[in-house]
Formats: structure tokens, sequence, C-alpha cells
């Protein structure tokens, strides 16, 4: 199971913009660089991050090496209907978690 | 006295000469850069303005560097960004990331955490509903670049 950090609000009026913020614990090796033993790390990042609103998909992002390590992304999404925010993370050796926050939109 | 200032100047002017020694090969290349922008872009023009590219100029640890991107669009189902790509020069690759968002979004604005490994340009374009491109760069000091040790 991986660390997953996710703000959100709760709660949000109809119709307001709001801010998701995600951070998920994660080495983004690059594969560029050499171990203790000169030898090339092998490269292990996160390719891919989406983010869906009861099932709709809100976001997506297709990340490179160049993300820092334990990658955080922000965004924004107008809160139309109560239900699930799901993100989704997966990448290299089969890399995959998910999280999702519940939003009450009144 | 006037002799020790001279020496600490040529110290100093030695400090500077070493920290501006190019790193070798594995930096992508203004080319490659180009090349990127030109992947997404195809032959479409790319206009400077509506984009805002943030982050801070002086970088004192190339490993994690915020960055946000700022795009100036209404966000309606007529008129949105539909992309904002961002590329670097001098990392082994040109990508940093590619995002898509819709009107769904109601703000243009993504952030995150990248990694820069040398001083650079930093380049975001955005691709509207519209089909035109918009782009703002930033250049940047790195004084600890993110590890990425020549290894030819």
């Amino acid at each position: 199971m991986a660390n997953i950090l996710i703000n959100a609000p709760k709660t949000a009026k109809a119709g307001s913009t709001i801010e998701i913020k995600a951070l998920i614990l994660h080495p983004m090796e690059t594969g560029f660089r050499p171990g203790t033993n000169g030898r090339i790390i092998p490269r292990n990042i996160i390719e891919d991050f989406t983010a869906t609103w009861n099932g709709t998909e809100i976001f997506r992002m297709k990340m490179s090496p160049a993300i820092a390590a334990n990658p955080f992304v922000s965004f924004f999404v107008i809160a139309k209907e109560s239900g699930t925010v799901r993100l989704r993370w997966s990448g290299d050796n089969n890399f995959s978690a998910e999280e999702s926050v519940a939003i009450a939109v009144t | 006295m006037t002799d020790m200032l001279g020496t600490r100047r040529l110290f100093i002017a030695g400090l500077a000469s070493i920290t501006v020694l190019p790193f070798a090969s594995a930096h992508a290349t203004s080319d490659d850069l180009a090349k990127a922008i030109k992947d997404v872009v195809g032959d479409a023009p790319l206009r400077a303005g509506r984009v805002q590219l943030d982050l801070p100029p002086l970088i004192e640890n190339g490993n994690t560097v915020p960055l946000t991107v700022r795009v100036d669009s209404p966000m309606t189902e007529a008129d949105h960004v539909k992309a904002i790509h961002v590329f670097n020069e001098k990392n082994p690759q040109p990508h940093v990331f590619n995002a898509w968002i819709g009107p769904r979004n109601g703000r243009a604005v993504i952030g995150t955490r990248i990694k820069l490994a040398d001083t650079q340009k930093i380049v975001a374009v955005a691709e509207l509903s519209d089909g035109s491109f918009w782009s703002a760069s930033a250049d940047v000091i790195v004084t600890i670049a993110a590890c990425i040790e020549d290894v030819n």
C-alpha cells in the first residue's frame, strides 16, 4: 500500500471551483543516476495519473522522470454533484495505486 | 593587503569559472527541446502569451522545484484549454509533463514539483480548444542540480 495524501474539501457549493491536491510516496528514479556500485539505478517512475469524479475523467497527466520524487499534483475542478473523486497512479514495474475521497456538494 | 584582495578575487573568479563548466553529453539540447515542442504543436504557430509559468528564478536544490502553470482562459465549453505541456532544455529528456484538462476544470491551473539538472530554460505550452497554441518560458538558475552524474 502506497502512502497517499489527498487534500480536497469535504463539502463544496454546487458550481464552485475547488482545488484538489495529491501527493504519493514514490522514488521517481530517473534511470539516469549511477548507484553506489557505479551501475545505473534502473528507471522506476510513475507515468500516468488520472482523476475521475463519479467515473468521469476530470484530469489526466503523463509524467516523465523530470517530476520530483514523491509526485505532487494540484488541479482545479468544478463541483457539480456529490460523489467520489478517485485518483489513480500507475507506472513502471506494474506500479499501481488508488485512493478516493468523498465530496458532498450542496 | 592589496595582494590578499587580489588573491581573493582570483579565487572567486576561479569558483565562478568552475560553476559554469558545462556538463557532458547526458543532457537534452535545445534541439531536443525544439523537437519535443514540435511533436506537440505540429505546424501550428506557437504564440507567446496567455500562459503564465511560475517557478522560483533561483533554485537552491534542483531535486524538487515547485512549478505552477496558469493559462488565461474562461474554461467554457466553447473556449477552454485542452492540454498543458511542460518541457525543459537540459534534463536528460526534454519532457516534464503533459496534462489534459477541459471545461470541467473551471480553472486552467496546474501545480507540481519537478527536477532540474542544470541552469536552464523551461517552456510551457497550452493547447486551446480552437486549436491554437500559446506558450511561456522561464529561465532558472539551479545551484545544486538534481543528481545526474555523467556515466559515460
